[in-house]
């Protein structure tokens, strides 16, 4: 909302505060005042000017020579490339020395061989906003619509020395989408008092009754529904003061009777609407609901379909205007219309809501209807409404105004103790203190008991339902600065993380120490991202209307979006690129969503280029799968939880590189590289990628760990190279090892894995180190010999693996 | 034979002096001090001496001896320095040069930001709690005091899956899903970071997808007082002993009284500057005492119990602290940019 600080001036008195001292006040007692503008600011030396003599260019088609007297004994003469600038005209003059906004400054200059001293100014030069510009003047100069002095300062009259309040409204304040309102607020704010319009009307002796009837059909959506009626009116241009209240607020004037509703709209809040009465065709304003397919033009030119939900203003045959949305551009008020049908009504928010839902139109009317109007100002608006029109565009007012009234007007009342407010701010305000402040909000109120107000709550105050509404308002107004600052007195609480998320932080501390940043991306991704690295046939869970194609569905990987961060640093040279995320995914196992979705916490990385480098000494070692494998095992000790590595194939990983990790028998994850294929659908270049299901993992109760005492006796090493077939796995001969080597066993290790030149085709040399400890006694050369025997026997037998002769 | 002792220490102090090795000074020591050197052959044959003769021999042979040790000794020092010298010197390296690097990944800022407001919180007894991205309207909305057609609810224009499921808007359904666990008994002390997600097109400052933090304490007697007690002590704790806070009237439906706090602007002290448009005051985080409605949905009588509630945007925070100006980069990854923030 828009707020004109001269307009306010009219219903507070502001004198003595500056528009940014008002400003500061009302922010932190009431309402946010989001920016203070100061129209004209930057404009000096504009002066009102007439305009004596208009002459073609002798040189240029599209200029004019302007003789423009501006108070001085001569004219000067002016260069106007505006096609409406004509004889006699009123207009806007920036002189010579003088300053437009933007910095522009105005010199004498000469166009096309002839002198111009100034400019003659649109009202878009002199910082109006285009769209709030009439559309008279948006192609020109501007005119004066009433005859002015030349010479004079021509700033106060196109309020341009006006400061605008922006006000930055929350839901709840929509009484302050008016003047009145924010008159009110500003009054509680300062302490003082509020000047109301006090609307006038002498009627004819004809009443409303001959020309319009009312029949409302819809009482529950539209509870009242006043029609006035004036007749022989003039419509034209409203005067400059009309004009630039409604510029100031952000609203373009039409014409005089358009314009009105308008700024009683803006003064009131109460939306109204005019009809002309002789295009609206008939003597009886029907309120109804509209039929299902029913259609309208609304004024912007749309054809809109209805249904039964939506309420219309029809002349019994056909809508005229879907109520407090927008009319219909049938019956609208031009400059031939005389006769006016002036709609005051109050329409249900929830009616209105919907229509605007559903038409999705957002109209100055609407948005007011939608929170809720004050039912006991709808009939007064429409009265000031009627007063401006005679007062402006001539004509009388019928009688008797023809009414639809089954509106409720009873204010709310609510009892408030004075404990409960002192007890929810931790203040220790008096019942005299409350009840000045209340007094400032004129709120009535009235001491029922010790501790009880019983307060009215004044109908343009829709927000207010329930006490702590008003203990809000008196901490408001008391001033959340004068609030005491305390701790609260809780009993002492255990505060801190759970285990679960220690161990959060220490798999991120745990990635980021082995050289992955950490990266966060979108949960909202494609099917066709994850269908090269999912199960086919996979469900998702998809939104209901996605704004864009790529974020239509919920993600069941962390993996694709890693590989988009991958390929956009690639593509900003950056090769050698390791990264991690920690984030949820989403599965379901229905075809059509009914329940939440299993959501579980993910851990992921993708790993480029080079994993270690020191150039100058000429090191260089590429990320492979052990690089990969090495981070995860050490993951893996970190939260002390077993995990095998067992040889698998998976969607859009290499099938010979991709292992899929076990704990317990349960797959808790994946480690592989990109098949080229997918590597390439990204841009990368060999990539390996891990996933795991991080929420299994940290609900893993490890075991307390025991200490194991420090051998006293010294171990054997003996190590072993073994010819095998090459399909022969690591870990299948380890595990032969360990159970052939007893107790006797301490450790086996792989120190060389070697296959080519020496070795047969198929085949492949694995070298062991096998450690022999008995923690009891010292191990003899006969003692490991047995044992070592024992193992390559098994190995051989197991396995067909022989000692590389 | 004197004579001959006086000549063999000529000769051997010319080849100590020789000798520019220590393999070489070895074969004089061996040359002339060995079993079978002159000097102890010299010894050796001294029985043939008379009685007379021998000490004087004797003495000079044990001082040419003496002599010659000693100059092999000094010798020796010599060249040992030297030699470690010339290895030092051998050995020299530019210190310069690039070291090894270990490599060290950065944490998310977002998730820094998250941690280091945790850890204030936590050290002030409350506990983290986290809820589902995918929420029912019920904890997003309803139970929060915006039931269905509220106008509130188009301040959070929202991501639907069904017309009952959506993705939260807010961290605050975490509060209610917290309530009902203390079954409405106090004290409730909690603040829950995490996703959200709104219908925003996304620019410099708009994310559809975006962190909050959220917090929520309820117990017999909490004030609005307190609520400005925990902001004091969280503003200076986060950004520093010299911040002031402000609280302004605002509006949240799930508080009431609502409030937005403000923090003196670090860039001007307060004196108006281009970062607090001229203010002197950045708003930090929106607040309140918990709705009697929420209470009462969270399964807390409103009679005995109040509480407050805040929620902070953890981008917001981000930016500030970092001085960040565009919020995609937050969901970029690019190495660029994370690499900048180590942690502290
Ligand atoms: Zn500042």
């Amino acid at each position: 909302m828009l707020i004109s600080y001269q307009w306010l001036k009219e219903y507070i008195q502001l004198d003595d505060l500056t528009p940014e001292e008002a400003a500061e006040k009302l922010t932190l007692h009431g309402v946010e005042v989001d920016a203070v503008h100061h129209k004209g600011e930057d404009i000096t030396n504009l002066v009102t000017g007439r305009v004596v003599s208009c002459a073609q260019h002798p040189d240029a088609d599209k200029l004019s020579l302007c003789q423009v007297d501006v108070g001085e004994a001569d004219p000067v003469q002016i260069v106007c490339g505006a096609p409406n600038v004509a004889e006699g005209q009123d207009v806007a003059v920036a002189r010579v020395g003088g300053r437009l906004p933007g910095g522009m400054k105005i010199k004498r200059a000469k166009l096309r061989g002839q002198v111009s001293e100034g400019m003659i100014c649109s009202l878009q030069e002199l910082g109006w906003e285009g769209k709030v510009v009439p559309k008279k003047y948006s192609e020109g100069i501007f005119v004066f619509p009433e005859p002015v002095v030349p010479g004079m300062d021509a700033k106060p009259l196109l309020g341009l020395d006006d400061t605008i309040l922006e006000l930055d409204l929350t839901p709840n304040r929509s009484d302050c989408l008016s003047m009145l309102g924010t008159a009110y607020e500003m009054a509680a704010v300062l302490d003082r008092e509020v000047k109301l319009p006090d609307p006038q009307i002498v009627p004819s002796a004809e009443e409303t009754a001959a020309y319009i009837r009312v029949d409302v059909q819809s009482p529950a959506a539209n509870p009242y529904y006043g029609a006035l009626m004036l007749r022989d009116l003039q419509v034209g241009e409203s005067p400059l003061w009309l004009q630039t209240s409604l510029m100031a607020a952000g609203v373009r004037p039409l014409n005089n009777i358009v314009d009105i509703t308008n700024y009683v709209l803006l003064e009131y809040g109460q939306p109204l609407h005019a009809f002309d009465y002789d295009q609206f065709g008939s003597e009886k304003v029907v309120v109804r609901q509209a039929q299902e397919g029913e259609t309208m033009t609304t004024l912007d030119g749309e054809e809109r379909t209805l249904n039964a939900h939506h309420l219309v203003i029809t002349n019994g045959t056909k809508p005229t205007a879907i109520a407090g949305v927008m009319g219909g551009s049938d019956a609208e008020v031009e400059d031939a219309t005389t006769n006016v049908l002036l709609e005051a009504a109050y329409f249900d928010p929830g009616v209105v809501r919907y229509a605007q839902r559903d038409l999705g139109i957002r109209s100055d009317s609407s948005i007011r209807f939608e929170k809720g109007v004050d039912p006991n100002r709808t009939a007064e608006a429409g009265r000031r409404a009627a007063s401006l029109m005679k007062q402006l565009a001539g004509g009388e007012i019928l009688a008797e105004p023809s009414e639809h009234d089954t509106l409720h007007r009873q204010p709310l009342e609510l009892d408030v103790s004075l404990a409960r407010i002192n007890r929810a701010l931790g203040t220790s305000l008096t019942i005299e203190e409350v009840s000045a402040i209340l007094k400032r909000l004129q709120f009535p109120a009235e001491q029922t008991d010790e501790d009880l107000l019983a307060v009215t709550v004044p109908t343009r105050r829709q927000d207010i339902a329930i006490e702590p509404d008003i203990v809000e308002e008196v901490a408001r107004l008391y001033g959340y600065d004068n609030i005491p600052v305390t701790l609260p007195n809780t009993p002492a609480t255990q505060g801190g993380l759970s285990l679960e998320q220690k161990k959060k932080r220490q798999v991120r501390r745990f990635l980021e120490s082995c050289g992955l940043h950490e990266a966060v991306s979108y949960s909202l991704t494609t099917e066709e991202k994850e269908a090269p690295l999912v199960p086919e046939n996979r469900l998702r869970v998809p939104v209901a209307l996605p704004m864009s194609e790529d974020r239509s569905s919920l993600r069941t990987t962390l993996v694709p979006h890693l590989l988009d961060a991958l390929s956009h640093n690639k593509n900003r040279s950056r090769q050698h690129v390791s990264l991690f995320e920690i984030g949820s995914v989403f599965f379901t196992e229905e075809e059509e969503i009914t329940r939440q979705p299993d959501e579980r916490t993910y851990a992921a990385g993708a790993m480029m280029g080079l994993w270690e480098e020191h150039a100058w000494q000429g090191e260089k070692k590429p990320v492979d799968f052990f690089v990969l494998k090495g981070v995860l095992e050490g993951l893996a000790a970190e939260l002390q939880i077993d995990a095998v590595f067992e040889a698998a194939e998976r969607p859009g990983l290499h099938p010979g590189r991709t292992a899929v990790i076990k704990n317990g028998g349960r797959i808790i994850g994946t480690a592989g590289q990109l098949h080229p294929d997918t590597a390439a659908a990204w841009s990368l270049p060999e990539t390996y990628v891990f996933e795991l299901d991080l929420q299994y993992l940290l609900e893993q109760q490890a075991e307390v760990m025991k200490y194991v005492p420090i051998p006293r006796y010294p171990a054997v090493d003996r190590d072993i190279a073994l010819v095998v077939d090459t399909h022969v796995s690591a870990a299948d001969m380890k595990q032969v090892i360990e159970e052939a080597g007893g107790d006797l066993l301490d450790s086996a290790s792989v120190f060389d894995v070697y296959e080519g030149e020496h070795v047969e085709a198929g085949k492949k040399s694995v070298a062991f180190t096998l450690k022999y400890l008995d923690r009891g006694r010292t191990l003899t050369e006969e003692d490991v010999t047995a044992v070592h025997e024992n193992i390559l026997a098994a190995l051989n037998k197991q396995t067909g693996a022989v000692l590389r002769g | 034979m004197q004579e001959r002792l006086q000549e063999l220490q000529d000769e051997a102090v010319k080849q100590v002096a020789d000798a520019d090795t220590l393999q070489e000074l070895e074969e004089v020591r061996v040359r002339y001090l060995g079993k079978k050197g002159p000097i102890t052959e010299v010894m050796k044959s001294m029985g043939r001496l008379s009685k007379e003769e021998r000490p004087a021999v004797g003495a000079k042979a044990n001082e040419v001896r003496g002599r010659v040790q000693e100059l092999i000794e000094e010798k020796e020092q010599t060249l040992r320095e030297a030699a470690v010298t010339k290895q030092l010197e051998e050995e020299r390296i530019d210190v310069t040069l690039p070291g090894r690097p270990v490599s060290k990944g950065a944490g998310h800022p977002l998730t820094s930001v998250v941690e280091t407001i945790e850890d204030v919180f936590t050290g002030m007894g409350f506990q983290v709690a986290e809820g589902p991205e995918v929420e029912t309207d019920y904890y997003n909305f309803e139970s929060l005091n915006l039931p269905k057609h509220h106008p509130a609810r188009d301040m959070q224009d929202t991501f639907f899956v069904t017309s009952d499921l959506l993705l939260r808007t807010q961290t605050s359904p975490v509060q209610t899903r917290t309530m009902e666990q203390h079954e409405g008994k106090g004290p409730v002390k909690i603040i829950c970071p995490g996703k959200v997600y709104r219908r925003d097109e996304d620019d410099a400052t708009h994310s559809h997808q975006f962190m909050q933090i959220e917090g929520l304490v309820v117990d017999e007697g909490i004030r609005m007082s307190d609520l400005k007690g925990i902001f004091e002590a969280f503003v200076k704790s986060y950004f520093g002993e010299d911040r002031e806070i402000r609280l302004r009237p605002s509006f949240f439906p799930f508080t009431e009284p609502s409030a937005e706090l403000d923090i003196s602007c670090a860039m001007c002290g307060g004196s108006g500057c281009r970062t607090c448009k001229g203010t002197g005051w950045i708003e930090v985080l929106g607040s309140g005492m918990v709705h009697p409605n929420v209470l009462r949905m969270g399964g807390f009588d409103p009679e005995k119990y109040s509480g407050f509630a805040f929620g902070m945007g953890v981008e917001r925070f981000a930016m500030l602290k970092y001085g960040i100006d565009d919020i995609r980069h937050f969901y970029t990854n690019d190495t660029r940019f994370l690499e900048q923030f180590t942690r502290v």
